[in-house]
């Protein structure tokens, strides 16, 4: 076979489209902005989660390697934030399971404070297990799961 | 009163994001500055109405949704720039309530709140022609006023016949405000891809009204 009937079976390359790149990797974007919207609503403040990925100088038309880079700190901070609320679900759970062991057995469990913040529960409460009738409850081995209501009362700073 | 017209967008601009454009339209501007109750209540209205709760599922609706898409497609972080409906989220929860700022203010925040469509008033007599997009060239001024901030190449620009007036999503040049003297408002809005015609048209007529 000569080198001209090689060349012939050979592919012809195709024209790199950049634009179809452009219009793919926006909407990468759009989903990707969509499903870190999603998550918005479940994040609390005390998760710390930064949301920004920081900006490209716009409003302007982004290149490709811009375009990839919002695609790729959008992806990992959607799996930065996805973790840091699986994480925050197993500690919660975890806290939820204390919680029932020390309902069932507080004598097990004495002086053991749960906030209902580690419960994933709004408000200030606290479970804690205290005796009953302080040192005699003590003594006698008298232990109950107390639950403290309400925020603590504004102060004034000094 | 005119009907709501369609700007121009620069070829390259509409090869790269074909749905976006601006849409204006012209009308006369209100005699005094100060809102009437009605306006003002309607301000409280929807002060009432939109809570932190609401300001926080906002990003998942569908208006503001698309328009954080477009600021990330333009290169901008809508968590750092906030998209104007979150902005007037945040300054409602900030603020106690949506704070009467004039007739015209009051009229554009109303129309943002009630469609999430982000309007913004020139003077129209201070305009050159019709609206468009486009990319500035090196060096241009924002407006005609002395002092006034330099648009950076291939910045996406509000323009008008003489040059740029507005960076996209950005405040007007301060040549180009409405003052005491303007007899005709030129309203426009920048669509955006996932926003319907009818809700931009929407939050134009509702401006329109309240200026009434």
């Amino acid at each position: 076979m000569t080198v001209s009937a090689l060349a012939d079976r050979l592919p012809v390359p195709v024209a790199y489209d950049e634009r179809a790149a452009r219009r793919t990797l926006r909407a990468q974007i759009a989903r990707l902005e969509r499903e870190l919207a999603a998550l918005a609503p479940e994040v609390s403040p005390r998760d710390g989660i930064r949301w920004s990925i920081g900006s490209e100088a716009g409003p302007r038309l982004l290149g490709l390697g811009e375009l990839e880079r919002i695609r790729d700190d959008l992806a990992e901070r959607l799996h930065e934030i996805r973790e840091t609320l699986a994480a925050r679900a197993a500690r919660e759970a975890e806290q939820r399971a204390l919680l029932e062991r020390m309902l069932r057995d507080p004598a097990r469990h004495r002086f053991v404070r749960v906030g209902a913040a580690d419960v994933g529960e709004p408000g200030c409460g606290v479970w804690h297990v205290r005796p009953r009738l302080g040192l005699i409850g003590m003594l006698a081995g008298w232990w109950h799961v107390k639950l403290s209501s309400g925020c603590p009362l504004s102060r004034v700073v000094a | 009163m005119s009907t709501p017209e369609d700007g121009w967008v620069a070829e390259d601009l509409r090869a790269e994001l074909p749905r976006l454009g601006v849409v204006t339209l012209t009308l006369p501007a209100p005699r005094g500055g100060r809102s009437p109750q009605g306006v003002r209540d309607h301000l409280d209205m929807l002060s009432v109405r939109f809570r932190g709760a609401d300001a926080l599922a906002l990003r998942q609706r569908p208006i503001p949704h698309a328009y954080r898409v477009c600021f990330r497609h333009v290169g901008l972080d809508p968590d750092t720039t906030r998209v104007p409906i979150e902005a007037a989220a945040i300054e409602r929860l900030v603020q106690g309530g949506f704070v009467s700022r004039g007739l015209l203010v009051d009229a554009l925040t109303i129309a943002l709140v009630e469609t999430g469509v982000p309007l913004w008033a020139l003077d129209a007599d201070a305009v050159d022609g019709p609206l468009g997009l486009r990319l500035a060239t090196a060096e241009e001024d924002l407006g005609a006023a002395s002092g006034a901030r330099t648009a950076s190449a291939g910045e996406i620009v509000v323009a008008d016949a003489n040059g740029p007036i507005a960076p996209l999503f950005g405040e007007p040049a301060a040549s180009h405000l409405p003052s005491s003297g303007t007899t005709r408002l030129l309203l426009f809005a920048v669509s955006v891809a996932g926003v319907p015609r009818l809700d931009v048209e929407e939050a134009l007529w509702q401006c329109a009204e309240v200026l009434g």
